[in-house]
């Protein structure tokens, strides 16, 4: 799997290298300020980047922005951004664009190695890793909302936990419960939600933020 | 009956002090007078050089006075007279060129041809409003005095004054009390029509604090930009390597159990330097040292720390309010940092002293000279944050130094805390 890295901070740019390539990743290019990782996004193409938010040479969202900007230039690709905080509005730039696996995950979770790469691995296969700290603040955002607030705290659990890109499985196991069950739950929320239930894996994943970024 | 007695005893107090006061007023306007003179005399030698030294020392001895006056204005009559002199420049030398600063300073001000006019003006005002209750108070008392002796003794060559007379100069005995101190507030609107600021004055200092402030706003803004940026990119960056770390040592734990021993001192290392950088950062904030031992011990302990002999004379009697203890802390700082980056000096010597309601702190070094206050560097940050508290900076530095930087700011010690 190809990967471009863009990270300013030598520190963790070495450390995400060593990391990316123990688990048999390929860093193609690392890069340290917006304009280079644009450029290597688009001469690359890699399988995924992962992008931090903040770069030079402005130090504001330098690495957000070429990121976007390497989506319209090269359609799907897939792209999983680290910030050392959460931006809800960030999460909704970068869901507005269309296409390919997308990510947006606090830097805290690196520490989780395993769920960490296998982040990486979901927005590579096109899926979605969202942060549970960018859901819950999107959550927060419409829980006043009229169809939002008929969900019960379970349904509520698992529709964050489907935001995350977790399976059906995933959420079962989390939860504590069988997968029928969850079937269950996923069923009810997308019938309050008027969304399609019959709708599987990442484009559920995706309907699902939509909704919640509308 | 006491109680007759206490407002009788109060109103005969009220009726001397009010006397005591009227009679200082027209004295001391006698004495502004005299020093007019004595300024009209100086600012005609000017051109000759003595009035140089002459018209500073009589100009700020009739602003003096002028003080008193407001002072007793607002004590005596409650009518407050705002300050309206502009704030003193930092003198650069002692020598001649300082003594034709000062000149400059006070004559260029308006408030010191106010002052001026109201030594003149002021005089007839004072004398008359001044001397009016004890005019009423001495004729009452004659009145008294006449007719109790033209009864007794028949003493009295010169008639007594009328009836009507009397009852004029009796009614204005017992009216004293009242009338006394409205003469006196009238006495302290006069002075306060010349003595106060002029309306566009306090324009133009409104206008200078709308621009301290919006200097004081940016600096601060920029101060939280820079602490933010270093969170980002120390504490915060070192704490996540360090789970990253932790978290891939844990993977490799058995497989390579070297690697994870490596993973696992770097993290070491790696929270290690972000206390590191924690600590730097709250130095940078506030410094622990200033506040548990104010400005003089943070100083000093900031000048053991630097890589250059530091001569250290610090007098404040109290702690000035933590902002300006901070602001001064920060400049000293600054200027000291400066001294090591450019000066290239093997010396420095830093000085702290208040006097006249005005911290003073002077750093100068031995080094080359030829510093400037450039726009956007570290000595411009400081004269904003030293503007906020209506604060000066001024830097002397020759090519070939040595370079001296003097900040002063008005400001209030409280007495030392133990």
């Amino acid at each position: 799997m190809r990967v471009v890295l863009g990270e300013d901070l030598t520190l963790l740019r070495d450390g995400l290298i060593r990391l990316l390539t123990a688990y048999d990743m390929d860093v193609v290019a690392a890069v340290d300020n917006g304009p280079d990782l644009l450029t290597a996004l688009v001469t690359h193409r890699p399988d995924v980047a992962v992008v931090d938010v903040r770069l030079p040479p402005s130090f504001t969202d330098e690495g957000l922005q070429a990121a976007i900007e390497a989506r319209a230039q090269v359609p799907g690709l897939p792209v999983l951004v680290l910030s050392q905080h959460v931006e809800p509005l960030y999460a909704r730039e970068l869901l507005s664009t269309v296409g390919g696996g997308l990510g947006y995950l606090l830097k805290d979770r690196v520490s989780d190695v395993r769920r960490f790469i296998e982040a990486v691995r979901i927005v590579a296969g096109g899926g979605t890793a969202m942060d549970p700290e960018v859901v819950s603040q999107l959550l927060a955002r419409h829980a006043r909302d009229e169809p939002l607030s008929r969900l019960t705290p379970r349904e509520r659990e698992v529709l964050a936990l489907m935001a995350e890109g977790r399976t059906n499985a995933g959420i079962a196991s989390r939860l504590v419960v069988t997968e029928k069950a969850v079937n269950k739950h996923i069923s009810n929320i997308f019938t309050k939600l008027d969304l399609y239930p019959d709708e599987d894996g990442n484009r559920r994943v995706l309907a699902v933020l939509a909704y919640l970024n509308a | 009956m006491s109680h007759h007695g206490g407002v009788f005893s109060r109103l005969v107090r009220l009726t001397l002090v009010t006397c005591v006061r009227g009679l200082v007023q027209a004295v001391v306007s006698l004495v502004g007078l005299l020093l007019f003179v004595a300024c009209l005399l100086s600012l005609l030698t000017l051109a000759g050089g003595i009035g140089i030294l002459l018209a500073p020392m009589s100009l700020l001895a009739l602003r003096r006075l002028a003080s008193t006056q407001r002072r007793w204005a607002r004590h005596w009559s409650g009518v407050t007279i705002a300050t309206p002199y502009r704030p003193r420049p930092v003198e650069l030398t002692n020598g001649l060129i300082g003594r034709l600063q000062r000149c400059k300073w006070l004559l260029t001000d308006p408030a010191t041809w106010r002052d001026l006019l109201w030594a003149l003006v002021g005089v007839p005002v004072s004398v008359v409003l001044g001397l009016l209750p004890v005019f009423m108070v001495v004729a009452g008392i004659w009145t008294v005095v006449a007719d109790l002796g033209a009864w007794l003794f028949g003493l009295w060559s010169t008639a007594p004054p009328s009836f009507w007379g009397q009852v004029l100069f009796l009614g204005m005995l017992s009216l004293v009390p009242f009338a006394g101190p409205l003469l006196l507030r009238a006495h302290a609107w006069a002075a306060a029509s010349l003595l106060a600021p002029t309306r566009e004055a306090m324009a133009t200092q409104v206008g200078q604090l709308a621009e301290s402030r919006s200097q004081a706003v940016d600096a601060s803004a920029a101060e939280l930009r820079r602490i933010e940026r270093d969170l980002h990119d120390g504490a915060q960056a070192r704490l996540v390597s360090l789970g990253m770390n932790i978290g891939f040592a844990e993977q490799v734990l058995r497989e390579n159990p070297d690697l994870a021993l490596n993973l696992l001192a770097e993290a070491r290392a790696s929270s290690g330097q972000a206390l590191t950088e924690l600590r730097t950062l709250v130095r940078g904030i506030h410094p622990p040292v200033l506040a548990e031992r104010g400005l003089d011990g943070a100083v000093r302990a900031l000048t053991l720390s630097l890589p250059l002999p530091v001569d250290l004379h610090i007098e404040l009697a109290g702690r000035a309010s933590p902002p300006v203890e901070s602001a001064v802390y920060f400049a000293v700082a600054e200027a000291l940092a400066n001294v090591i980056k450019h000066s290239g000096a093997n010396r420095a010597w830093v000085q702290v002293e208040y006097h006249s309601a005005r911290l003073v702190a002077i750093v100068g070094d031995n080094g080359t000279g030829g510093a400037t206050l450039r726009p956007g560097g570290g000595l411009r940050g400081v004269e904003r944050r030293l503007a906020a508290f209506d604060g000066v900076l001024a830097l002397t530095s020759p090519v070939g130094g040595p370079t001296v930087v003097t900040m002063e700011l008005p400001c209030e010690l409280s007495l030392a805390r133990t």
